[in-house]
């Protein structure tokens, strides 16, 4: 994210369970990356990697980093198609006790991210910023 | 009481074991690091038996004794191959009521779709793919009077699959039956949510395979998935699951150079054209249980009928008579015939239904039946289990444009051809479709602009092993079911000969 876009209105949030989580987990894996999943089975869950294990690239866009204290930041993306349908609302990753699956780094803890998701109100769309 | 008795209580007609470990090399072999992890009924929520934990270290002996297996299985015949095919399907057609319910207790589906539907097809693909093997054949072409070009099929060797949680057993024998057909051997990882029926599969008929031909290995996808996906040690990688984790498996596949088959979902668009209300008669029946298919599962199908399209002229009429037939369903004990609708497979999939319900409320959708989760009484109320939801909406909602695994239908309007094309065709994905209509010409116009790779005509979830089953767009890469799937299992060998004498006389 460059410096301008930072002063947008926030995309995606982090509930202090998810982060306690997400901490626990850096210590395991290092620095962490979520990428947003569609389709079937486990779709529309955030999958976190260790970061880099996942390229993103021109088909995805970075909705925004995620501050979780003393450790690295995690940068959030979904596909760039998927982000067309997605756009009107602001996500918060939580996190709820579960089997997981895919790859993604929670599963051996009995926990499962998700994703929830509220509209932007008006005011808030009004300062929305582009994503990269 | 139920009508089937719960596994491990008196009058069941199977049991669990305490403890699961991995299939490797035609036997039990316990985890190398010793973990395993609670699995759970999503019946009640409770545990009921451990499971494997493996990790990379596992992935290399299951490695290890698939490549000791896969060239005599390659060189096995056609013959013999089918044989056991079959003989796994007798297997399971003997014993078909314990497989029932092992799945139903692992996965929380009703016994009613194990007993009809999960199992007789799980049967009948062996069978079908015993079949086609026995009529495959190579080919060969004269390309001219001294040149003939032979094509013979080889196994490609040694595989993955990595396998969803919603049909545990049908969605492994969807993939194992053509790759033992193909002459490969393979290393399964079932899902970390329903883990235990196919362990109790593999106990009924590993005798039939020979050792290390299918090699089961269970854990999480972190630990267990990525080391058998980005494996240099396999022929190719087959998975079945959502987008995020397909691309990372194609990233690994790309670093091996090995082909990757994909199964990745869909949003399946279900059409009702006016005509389908001119009688009120058998057709108009069908077609109202077509539109309730999206309760089928629990609505854990990647083709669900979850977005409804219904023209204008009858939208009103249509849609009432669809509520009742919704609201007719019945939820309850799994393990009791009658009941329609079971449990959610896990409490995660439970959570993020819910959320879905909740999006769908704050776009503007009105919940015309269910919203909510239902409370079962007894130690039922543990499990994870959905009233089945109509929604009304427009197409652009995310929940028209997001694969919620459950039983909730979304369901908006179309003015005449040309918009419900367009609007079945606004989805990233193109796995599945249903069009209903009297008129042939319609059907056949709809169902060829549809861009899925299974367009249902006033029928669906049929699941037959003849016809292909795959993906357009996000959907996913080729194709499973039907005899082309043996060519995803094989390479082609091409022998070209010149019965020549006469050298070209370039040198």
């Amino acid at each position: 994210m460059t410096a301008d876009q930072t002063v947008g209105i926030e995309r995606v949030a982090v509930t202090d369970a998810a982060v306690e989580v997400l901490r626990r987990l850096t210590a395991i894996h290092g620095p962490l990356m979520f990428h947003q999943s569609g389709g079937c089975c486990d779709g529309s869950s955030p999958m976190c990697y260790p970061a880099g294990e996942f390229m993103t690239g021109q088909a995805d866009v970075q909705l925004g980093v995620l501050e979780i204290g003393q450790t690295a930041p995690i940068e959030f993306w979904m596909s760039r198609k998927q982000f067309e349908y997605w756009s009107h609302t602001h996500l918060t990753v939580d996190v709820v006790p579960g089997r997981g699956s895919g790859f993604s780094v929670e599963a051996p803890e009995g926990v499962r991210f998700i994703i929830r998701s509220r509209l932007f109100s008006d005011d808030e769309a009004a300062g929305l910023v582009p994503v990269l | 009481m139920s009508d089937y008795a719960r596994p491990n209580t008196p009058g069941s007609v199977m049991s669990y074991e305490s403890k699961y470990d991995n299939w490797i090399g035609g036997k039990r072999v316990a985890p190398v690091k010793g973990q395993y992890f609670e699995n759970t009924t999503p019946v009640t929520g409770q545990p009921f038996c451990q499971i494997a934990r493996s990790t990379a270290e596992d992935i290399e002996l299951a490695l290890d004794a698939a490549h000791a297996a896969a060239p005599a299985w390659g060189k096995t015949s056609a013959t013999d191959r089918a044989n056991v095919l079959l003989a796994i399907a007798d297997r399971m057609a003997a014993n078909l009521d314990k497989l029932a319910v092992a799945e139903t207790w692992d996965n929380g589906k009703p016994i009613r779709e194990t007993l009809a539907a999960d199992m007789p097809l799980a049967i009948d693909h062996f069978r079908y793919f015993a079949g086609v093997l026995r009529a495959q054949e190579g080919t060969l072409s004269q390309l001219n009077d001294d040149t003939v070009a032979y094509h013979f099929h080889e196994p490609l060797g040694v595989v993955g699959q990595i396998i969803p949680w919603n049909f545990p057993i049908l969605m492994a024998v969807w993939k194992l039956a053509p790759a033992l057909a193909g002459g490969n051997a393979i290393i399964l990882k079932p899902a970390e949510q329903t883990p235990a029926s196919i362990m109790y599969w593999i106990d009924l008929v590993g005798d039939l395979l020979p050792p290390g031909v299918l090699n089961i290995v269970n854990g999480f996808g972190l630990e267990a998935g990525k080391p058998l996906a980005s494996s240099s040690r396999i022929a190719k990688i087959a998975f079945t699951g959502e987008t995020t984790t397909g691309r990372l498996i194609m990233q690994y596949a790309a670093q091996n150079i090995i082909p990757v088959t994909l199964e990745l979902g869909g949003k399946s668009p279900n059409i009702f054209f006016a005509d389908v209300a001119d009688a009120n008669d058998d057709f108009y029946d069908k077609a109202l249980e077509g539109f309730t298919m999206f309760a089928l599962n629990q609505g854990e199908v990647c083709t669900c009928p979850s977005r409804a399209l219904l023209q204008d002229s009858i939208y009103d009429s249509f849609l009432a008579d669809a509520k009742v037939r919704t609201e007719a369903v019945k939820q309850g004990d799994p393990f009791d015939l009658s009941t329609m609708i079971g449990a959610q497979a896990s409490n995660d999939q439970l959570e993020k239904i819910l959320s879905y319900i909740d999006i769908g409320k704050q776009e503007g959708a009105t919940v015309l039946t269910g919203g909510e989760r239902t409370d079962l009484g007894g130690d039922l109320t543990g499990g994870y289990y959905i009233a089945p939801t109509i929604f009304e909406g427009h197409n652009k909602m995310r929940i028209f444009q997001e694969e919620i695994f459950g039983p909730v239908v979304s369901v908006t309007r179309f003015s005449d051809f040309d918009d419900a094309l367009s609007q079945a065709n606004d989805t990233l994905y193109g796995l599945g479709a249903g069009v209903w209509t009297r008129n042939g010409n319609t059907a056949y116009r709809m169902g060829r602009g549809i861009q899925a790779g299974r367009v249902w005509t006033n029928c669906y979830h049929d699941y037959a092993a003849g016809a292909a089953f795959g993906g357009y767009k996000g959907s996913g890469i080729g194709r499973e079911t039907h005899a082309m799937m043996l060519d995803h299992y094989q390479q082609t060998k091409n022998l070209l000969v010149s019965y020549s004498p006469q050298k070209l006389g370039f040198f």
